[in-house]
């Protein structure tokens, strides 16, 4: 139940991001979550819209290289030591974080996690023995 | 009689040095003829035979030979003598990766190792001095050439090759080092170091000789204001033997060329033609009295201008001014000769696309060296882990290839600027 990220390539330049984005817009893709990585030199855009063949194709023909990638979403209380808990029912586990970053909602009392993991059984079983709800395309109105 | 080695030889008359280079040059070319068919053949295919050379005036007769011959005949198409008779080898990059190998039998390390001490002695060097040889050792010539040249005039000679910074200078305050031979931006390196660590008053440097690599007038006045010195420039190539070719006296108003082993010539880059004296051209050298690498009208590539205007420290030999630029696309940094086809080349074996741009700079007198290279689907990956290591492995690569570390800068597909359809390889903005 992983969900498509797209990986841009950002060179380090102003106003990248901007165009970028401005392309998307104009072809009403929406942006759901956004996570910037960076080194010296360059950088990486991590996205997660509701049309991701629609923005690979956009990004594509714009001539920007780009990969997709499958992470995952699960859903964590939004009160204090929400993010705490997923994290050592994970470590407890032993599933090894990559990266991770938030999703934007709009729904009361929830948050939504986007991670990049190691290994994927064992991610459904920490979740599955702590309660945790992952999410899903759908759940998350993505096409 | 001061600062001359050789004073017969470097204040003969030109009548003399003219009588010598025919003489030399008509026994280099039977020589040659003899012992090279690799240049034999070249000089049939011109309908020029050894009877046709009499002397200097013939010398346009010859066929060139160029930085692609040299690569054509690698290893030993050019050789002039039986290996057994050779003693040692140099060597440059060439051009796709190929390296440029020169040969040496005794005989030419020993006149080799003369003309670096002419250089020595017309910086003031004498047995007297402790001489710093801060040029590489091992393959790349500046090492070997100024140690010979430093052991021929008997000065302590320290073989610290480069770098190690803080080695050098605890030889060069320990031991009392009187003369510095390194590239002008080490040198200026060192300087700075000097400068930095307060060691001024601990020094006891007199002269620098500088060379391997194009430096300005006002880089010259940096490095004798920070180290107290006097600084000469010295040129030379692989090809025609090492540093040494030519040499600055103190009148410091270009490189006196050692015209009783190398000819000299300007010419136009394009056509070939021989230039009138003072012309600006390439220069072209025929070395003739080296037996193993018996060069003849080996085009350099460098432009420069040649004078044979009287010089106030006695010597008469002509003067070649600094290297005003190249003509073909070979650049210097630091030191080392770079030829965009070879950055190429790495490019390719890796996997990357061919569109590259090099931005070569200078920022406190040394040099940067940055190649920018486009991105491609094919090494892009959501881990900037794994981008990180395809970097560190080109890195490593173009290293391997160069002999000298750039910097690799990722940068967007088809972002590298294109002029016409032709792409914009090297960005070079040194001021020199």
């Amino acid at each position: 139940m992983s969900i498509h990220q797209i990986s841009v390539f950002l060179e380090n330049r102003t106003g990248q991001l901007a165009e970028i984005t401005k392309l998307l817009s104009e072809q009403n893709v929406d942006i759901r979550a956004i996570s910037i990585a960076e080194t010296a030199d360059y950088g990486l855009a991590r996205m997660i819209v509701d049309d991701a063949q629609k923005a690979s194709a956009v990004l594509l023909q714009h001539g920007d290289i780009l990969s997709m990638t499958p992470v995952w979403v699960v859903e964590v209380p939004d009160r204090p030591g929400g993010l705490a808990e997923l994290l050592a029912a994970l470590a407890e586990y032993h599933v090894d974080v990559e990266y991770m970053y938030s999703l934007f909602v709009h729904e009361d009392e929830k948050a939504y996690m986007v991670l990049r993991i190691s290994d994927q059984e064992k991610l459904v079983q920490a979740l599955q023995a702590h309660s945790i709800k992952l999410v899903d395309e759908k759940a998350l109105g993505l096409k | 009689m001061p600062n001359y080695y050789q004073p017969e030889i470097e204040t003969a008359s030109y009548e003399q040095i003219r009588q010598w280079q025919n003489e030399r040059l008509v026994k280099q070319v039977q020589h040659v003829w003899d012992n090279v068919p690799y240049y034999r053949k070249k000089m049939e295919e011109k309908g020029v035979t050894p009877a046709d050379i009499q002397s200097t005036d013939d010398l346009r007769k010859l066929p060139f030979l160029s930085k692609d011959d040299l690569r054509e005949a690698y290893p030993y198409g050019l050789l002039g003598m039986p290996l057994s008779e050779c003693v040692r080898i140099h060597s440059t990059s060439g051009t796709t990766g190929k390296r440029v190998v020169a040969f040496y039998t005794q005989h030419d390390v020993d006149l080799w190792e003369d003309c670096c001490a002419r250089a020595i002695v017309a910086a003031g060097g004498t047995k007297e001095d402790v001489c710093q040889v801060a040029y590489g050792y091992g393959l790349f010539t500046g090492g070997a050439g100024l140690h010979g040249g430093s052991h021929k005039v008997g000065c302590l000679t320290l073989p610290m090759s480069s770098g190690n910074t803080d080695r050098q200078l605890q030889f060069m305050v320990d031991l009392g080092s009187t003369i510095l031979c390194c590239t002008p931006s080490y040198a200026a390196y060192l300087a700075e170091s000097i400068h930095e660590q307060g060691l001024r008053d601990q020094i006891k440097l007199k002269a620098g000789i500088f060379g391997a690599e194009a430096w300005s007038e006002d880089m010259r006045r940096d490095i004798e204001d920070k180290l107290g010195i006097k600084a000469y420039d010295i040129y030379g190539l692989t090809e025609t033997s090492g540093p040494g070719v030519a040499y600055e006296c103190e009148a410091q108003t270009g490189m006196h060329i050692n015209e009783d082993h190398f000819i000299a010539e300007i010419i136009d880059p394009d056509t070939g033609e021989v230039l009138p004296e003072g012309s600006k051209g390439e220069l072209v050298f025929t070395s003739i009295t080296k037996q193993a690498f018996p060069l003849l009208r080996y085009r350099t590539r460098d432009i420069c201008v040649l004078t044979r205007e009287k010089c106030p420290c006695g010597r008469t030999h002509v003067k070649m001014s600094k290297p005003m630029g190249r003509s073909d696309d070979m650049l210097i940094i630091r030191g080392v000769n770079v030829f965009p086809s070879q950055i190429e080349t790495v490019l390719l074996q890796q996997g990357y696309p061919a569109n590259y741009q090099i931005i070569v700079d200078r920022v406190n007198n040394s040099d940067t060296f940055e190649v920018m290279v486009e991105m491609n689907p094919e090494m892009f990956s959501d881990s900037l882990a794994k981008i990180a290591e395809a970097e560190k492995t080109l890195v490593a690569a173009l290293k391997a290839m160069l002999g000298i570390a750039a910097k690799v800068k990722l940068v967007a597909p088809k972002s590298i600027t294109r002029s016409e359809g032709k792409a914009v390889r090297v960005i070079d903005k040194r001021k020199i």
